[in-house]
């Protein structure tokens, strides 16, 4: 299964829609879904893992909200212990390794890349084989200003196809790789699409950051809750084929790592996620969780030595200014965003608006500019908006 | 004038009307059959095409092993990490609830489309699907029949599954089918990326095979398909013969109507036109009436041919038949197609008929003599022509084409036969009457050939495929009598329980026979490789064809392999050769055995050598040697001892009477052509005889003023009709040798993949000798009852009449 930039219009909610309808016009429209087809039936399991950092179709898979049917739960007090923990929790229901990198070109032009892997488990555990309950989906992005690809692959775990092993450090689904030092130091980072690649060395010059309560992230009032950390230091250069080009490239790049199993509140609908890396050597992890009851913000203050801050829930406000209408989705791609504490008042801007990831499940997700008290560049994910 | 022509040339039939009853039925009869068999072809192919279309067979590029082996997983998994975006299939036949059937795994998450899946997507979870237990997706019926069985997951009913398969995640398919690590085949994606290594380095054993709209059951049913359209065409030659009669008596009768036309002043164009346009009429109320009896006869024959095709080839066919345009047309199209052939020699002289020639009586006889000469050429090359194809050529259809040859040949070349006999006798004759009787007998012939040429096509095929099938059936019934000599045969639940019950029996019985077997590719054909023990049981009762001396302790020692017939043939390797069972595994043939009705390969090796290969060998099935006496006792011991449902313990009496009620449904559709074929050739006669009938008059008069009566000139009517009868199913016995002996060297070998010996059975042609006369005779009375019943008056207005 594989989803091309352009080429199909694929909507997660529709094929849902379409199964209410008369069984003709299913199947008259079926030639619309074509390619989603297959993962119509995963569309429950694709919400799971549809989107970066969180979950955006909760309400659609009630069992995950509630129960945990064996699955090991995130706990506070539970430290990372590294290197192990940067390879798979076959035990938790999802986790993913997310890379985003803000790059430029020798002419100073703007480009973005995105590697992500997610892993589902069906049930705790793993066994051999297709018996496996594991389930991997990758997706990747390249986006410049003007142009924005993407793809999708999904793998069935026990087969080798797709999955994270230590010694070295290696997450792969297909012919995607992430792979380096055990201690994430350093990485080297490869996807291709049907008419785009890209290659990526990543060097880290900081430390690994814990967010929330010693990597234990609260997710909502009522207590959800997942562990997070990321490496935001890397170092990055390489090469892009894209629009028929092969484009020298070098920047920033920004490593999440987060597994959970219980990670969204049953009313939480969406989420707005910020990584930003500023000129003055400061980085911000925040994210608004939109729910019924109000929204739900986080963030992690990061000071140019690496030392990481968590900030008190509320203290990061974001304001959607200018909406992007796209295909029907009214998206914010401009952003007021304050954070008092940190004197802390400027605007995001994408620098592409049309960076959705039209996979199993769409999102937005693209490099973006910040201009105000402090200026930088990084990445904005936005799920629900569909 | 045109309204006038048409109005003229119809009064015809109207007072004719068996003759335009004659002309309906024969076409009618005609399309009736070939369509029939067009439908069932039409609704068999369908059905391929459906199971090829619902796991997406038909539009993407598949990856194949060239040597037909399994494809590693290893394989799969290498393809993806280079970047090549293909999805697994595992396919294989399972025996869920007693029945064999398909399974085929998908893997749902790399899977572009699955209908059967979209159907139920809203009610299932991604955990359900891929379980354990997972989800198993059948057609209704075969729902219900497997739905509960145990061992097996939750059973879905869809339409959108093939019949005979079953759907399901690979995981769970490698659960039902007890293989491991093992793929049939990969689906290549629309939309690879660029610039990836190529195929060819990472898999260099695999094939890349383009889909095609025709599935490989399609090709493994062409013979079965081509051998249907053969016996349909047969049916429509016979069927013609009748059309082309009525069709020229009527242009026959009606010369002195054209000649009135044309000296009215109707010019010859506009009179071809009505001509045409009469014709073309009568093919379209015929063609409409046969497509409705094609329907009907299609409809009634359907669910057998079905099970025909399952049962001979694992064939997916659904039972039900539904109306498809492809045929329709094709059945209409013969009919007119059969109407202007027959039509179009009457057409033709019509179009030199001069003006004014008056119409001698005798010259049709005449034209006839010379056309039988003419006849006969023809006949004599289409034979040659025919035995040439087969001898230069070789394979199915050049075995179809000398058969064609053959039967067409033989039936042109009859007239002039009978010609022969008939003139032979007329010199040898002594006495006025004796002597009228044969010349003019010899005068009816050109009137009669055609019919007796449908008789004769009709008594040689029954003659040849009546041979064919009992033949077949008797070496298969001997066959089943070698094969089966286990008294009992039992199957468990699965292969722990298989164990239980294998330790349980040991001490009880004279011996437990394992049946265990792996399904293969093996050189490009689906092989069923079976593990036996050393046991005399195998020495003393295989039905070895052909064998090396020490072949049983050379399979015993795990050294050689046996094969069937089908495998041999299909594959050329006969003892002496090597086959490949694996890629590091090469074993000589020892032997080949006979294994009629399997529609794969099949080959035995020695147990151990099976195991130490092949990881999962299912352990389910067993034969038991034992007393006959013994039997009951044992079932019932074994029932209760493991709580096996009724169907897991079968004795050999019954496993036999399943297989024969197997084989006679098989060839239930031959026999129905069959008996249809001859019903249209007694209809061939009875109607030629009745259509003459009003010639007949004239020349019977004047045999009758001369002082012969009516009663003793019926006698001889009947007896000529008989005799005419009885010289063709002279004719038709060494044809039909023929026929059987090419269905069973030749179509048989090329179809199915075995030779049978022939056999002769004398009671089936005296049986149909005795029907041929019958039906000559009856149909005799039929026209010459009115002979007697005809009043002197009748008789002697022929006289006045006469110009």
């Amino acid at each position: 299964m594989n989803v091309e930039h352009g080429r199909h219009v694929v909507r997660g909610r529709c094929p849902r829609r379409l199964r209410r309808l008369p069984r003709s016009i299913f199947r008259k429209m079926k030639e619309l879904v074509a390619v989603a087809a297959g993962i119509i039936w995963l569309t429950g399991l694709v919400a799971l893992m549809g989107h970066g950092d969180m979950a955006v179709r909760a309400q659609g898979f009630a069992g995950l909200g509630t129960r945990a049917d064996g699955f090991a739960q995130a706990r506070a007090g539970v430290r990372p212990v590294f290197p192990r923990d940067h390879g798979a929790h076959p035990d938790f229901r999802i986790e993913w390794w997310y890379l985003t990198a803000n790059l430029k070109d020798a002419e100073g032009r703007d480009f973005g890349v995105q590697w992500t892997l997610f892993r589902l488990a069906l049930r705790p555990g793993e066994a051999d084989g297709w018996q496996s309950p594991q389930l991997w989906m990758g997706h990747a992005a390249v986006t410049s200003a003007d142009t924005h690809r993407f793809a999708e692959r999904r793998a069935r775990g026990g087969i080798g196809q797709a999955g994270v092993r230590l010694d070295p450090f290696t997450a792969w689904i297909d012919n995607w790789v992430m792979t380096g030092a055990d201690d994430l130091s350093r990485l080297r980072l490869a996807a291709r699409g049907r008419d785009w690649s890209y290659n990526l060395e990543l060097r880290a010059d900081g430390p690994i950051v814990l967010h929330g309560d010693a990597g234990y992230s609260v997710k909502s009032p009522d207590g959800q809750a997942s562990h997070y950390y990321s490496q935001p230091h890397y170092r990055a250069s390489g090469r892009l084929v894209l629009s028929g080009r092969d484009i020298q490239v070098s920047g920033d790049g920004w490593l999440d790592r987060e597994w959970s199993s219980q990670p969204l509140s049953a009313d939480q609908e969406g989420w707005d996620w910020f990584s930003l890396r500023f000129d003055s050597g400061e980085k911000l992890m925040a994210f608004r969780l939109r729910g019924d009851g109000g929204d739900f913000t986080a963030a992690t203050w990061i000071d140019p030595t690496g030392e990481a801050t968590a900030l008190p829930e509320g203290s990061f406000r974001a304001e959607p200014l200018t909406p992007a209408k796209q295909g029907g989705h009214r998206t914010p791609v401009r952003w007021k965003i304050r954070l008092p504490d940190r004197g802390l008042d400027a605007v995001v801007e994408a620098l592409n608006p049309h960076a959705w990831m039209r996979t199993s499940v769409p999102y937005w997700e693209g490099p973006v500019r910040v201009n105000g008290t402090h200026t930088g560049v990084g990445y904005l994910e936005m799920t629900g908006y569909d | 004038m045109t309204g006038a022509a048409l109005h003229t040339l119809l009064s015809h039939w109207r007072r004719h009307p068996l003759q335009l009853f004659t002309l309906l039925a024969g076409l009618a009869l005609a399309t009736a059959l070939w369509s029939a068999v067009q439908a069932i072809n039409a609704q068999a192919r369908a059905s391929y095409a459906q199971a090829a279309a619902q796991i997406g067979a038909n539009a993407m590029d598949r990856l194949e092993p060239a040597d037909g082996a399994m494809i590693p997983l290893d394989t799969y998994v290498a393809l993806r990490r280079a970047g090549w975006l293909v999805t697994p299939v595992l396919e294989g036949r399972a025996r869920l609830g007693g029945e064999k059937l398909t399974v085929i795994g998908v893997d749902p998450v790399t899977h572009p489309s699955l209908p059967a899946l979209d159907d139920a997507a809203g009610a299932l979870s991604p955990a359900d699907l891929i379980g354990p237990p997972g989800r198993v997706f059948a057609r209704p019926d075969t729902a219900r029949r497997i739905a509960g069985l145990p061992g097996m997951p939750p059973v879905i009913a869809s339409d959108e599954v093939p019949p005979g398969a079953v759907l399901t995640d690979i995981a769970v398919a490698e659960r039902l089918l007890g293989q491991r690590g093992q793929l049939s085949r990969l689906l290549l994606l629309p939309d690879q990326p660029r610039g990836l290594r190529r195929l060819a380095e990472i898999a260099p054993e695999l094939e890349r095979v383009a889909p095609t709209a025709r599935s490989e059951i399609a090709r493994l049913t062409d013979s079965f398909h081509l051998n249907l359209t053969a016996f349909g065409l047969l049916s429509f030659a016979v069927g013609l013969f009748i059309v082309h009669g009525t069709v020229g008596l009527a242009f026959e009768q009606r010369r002195q109507m054209f000649r009135t036309l044309r000296a009215l002043g109707l010019p010859m164009r506009r009179l071809i036109a009505v001509t045409l346009a009469e014709i073309a009429g009568a093919a379209l109320l015929a063609g409409l009436a046969g497509l409705a009896l094609g329907y009907l006869v299609a409809a009634a024959l359907l669910p057998d041919v079905a099970a025909t095709l399952r049962g001979l080839y694992g064939a997916p066919v659904d039972g039900g038949l539904s109306l498809r345009p492809a045929w329709v047309l094709s059945g209409l199209g013969m009919a007119f197609v059969g109407a202007f052939i027959a039509g179009g020699q009457a057409l033709w002289r019509l179009r030199s008929l001069p003006i004014l020639a008056a119409p001698g009586a005798r010259t049709w006889a005449v034209g006839a003599a010379r056309n039988a000469r003419l006849q006969a050429t023809v006949g004599a090359a289409l034979i040659l022509a025919g035995w040439l194809v087969l001898a230069l050529a070789g394979g199915l259809i050049a075995g179809f084409v000398f058969l064609a040859g053959l039967l067409l040949g033989s039936a042109l070349l009859l007239p002039a036969a009978l010609g022969l006999v008939v003139g032979g006798a007329e010199r040898l004759a002594r006495g006025p009457v004796t002597e009228w009787v044969w010349a003019d007998m010899r005068a009816q012939l050109p009137g009669l050939s055609l019919a007796l040429m449908a008789l004769l096509l009709a008594l040689a095929a029954n003659i040849g495929v009546g041979t064919m099938v009992k033949s077949f059936r008797l070496t298969f019934t001997g066959w089943l009598d070698q094969r089966l000599v286990s008294e009992l045969y039992v199957t468990a639940r699965d292969d722990a329980q298989g164990a239980e019950i294998a330790a349980w029996l040991a001490p009880r019985v004279d011996a437990v026979l394992p049946i265990r077997s792996v399904e293969r590719r093996i050189s490009g054909m689906p092989v069923f490789v079976y593990g036996i023990i050393d046991h005399p049981t195998y020495r003393a009762h295989w039905p070895l064809l052909q064998a090396d001396p020490d072949a049983w302790d050379r399979v015993a020692r795990g050294e050689a392999v046996l094969v069937s017939e089908q495998f041999a043939r299909r594959t050329g390797r006969w003892t002496g050769a090597t086959v490949a069972l694996a890629p590091d595994w090469r074993l000589p043939v020892a032997g080949v055995y006979s294994d009629y009705g399997n529609p794969t390969g099949q080959m035995i090796l020695s147990l151990p050598a099976l195991l130490a290969h092949v990881g999962a060998v299912p352990n389910r099935r067993f034969g038991i040697r034992i007393a006959p006496d013994r039997v009951p006792g044992l079932a019932e011991a074994l029932r209760r001892r493991f709580d096996l449902p009724e169907d897991a313990i079968v004795d050999q009496a019954e496993i036999k009477a399943r297989s024969l009620a197997i084989f006679d449904k098989t060839f239930f559709i031959t026999g129905a052509l069959n008996a249809l074929t001859l019903g249209v050739a007694g209809f061939a006669i009875l109607t030629s005889l009745l259509t003459l009938w009003s010639r007949r008059l004239p020349q019977l008069a004047p045999v009758w003023a001369l002082g012969l009566t009516r009663a003793r000139l019926m006698r001889l009517e009947v007896a000529r009709s008989a005799a005419l009868a009885g010289l063709t199913a002279v004719v038709a016995l060494p044809l039909g040798l023929v026929l059987a002996w090419a269905l069973l060297a030749i179509i048989n070998v090329e179809a199915f993949g075995w030779r049978l010996p022939m056999h002769l059975f004398p009671i089936d042609w005296l049986r149909l000798a005795v029907l041929a006369l019958v039906a000559a005779s009856v149909a005799a009375v039929i026209s010459a009852r009115r002979l007697v019943r005809a009043s002197p008056s009748t008789l002697l207005a022929v006289f006045s009449n006469e110009r």
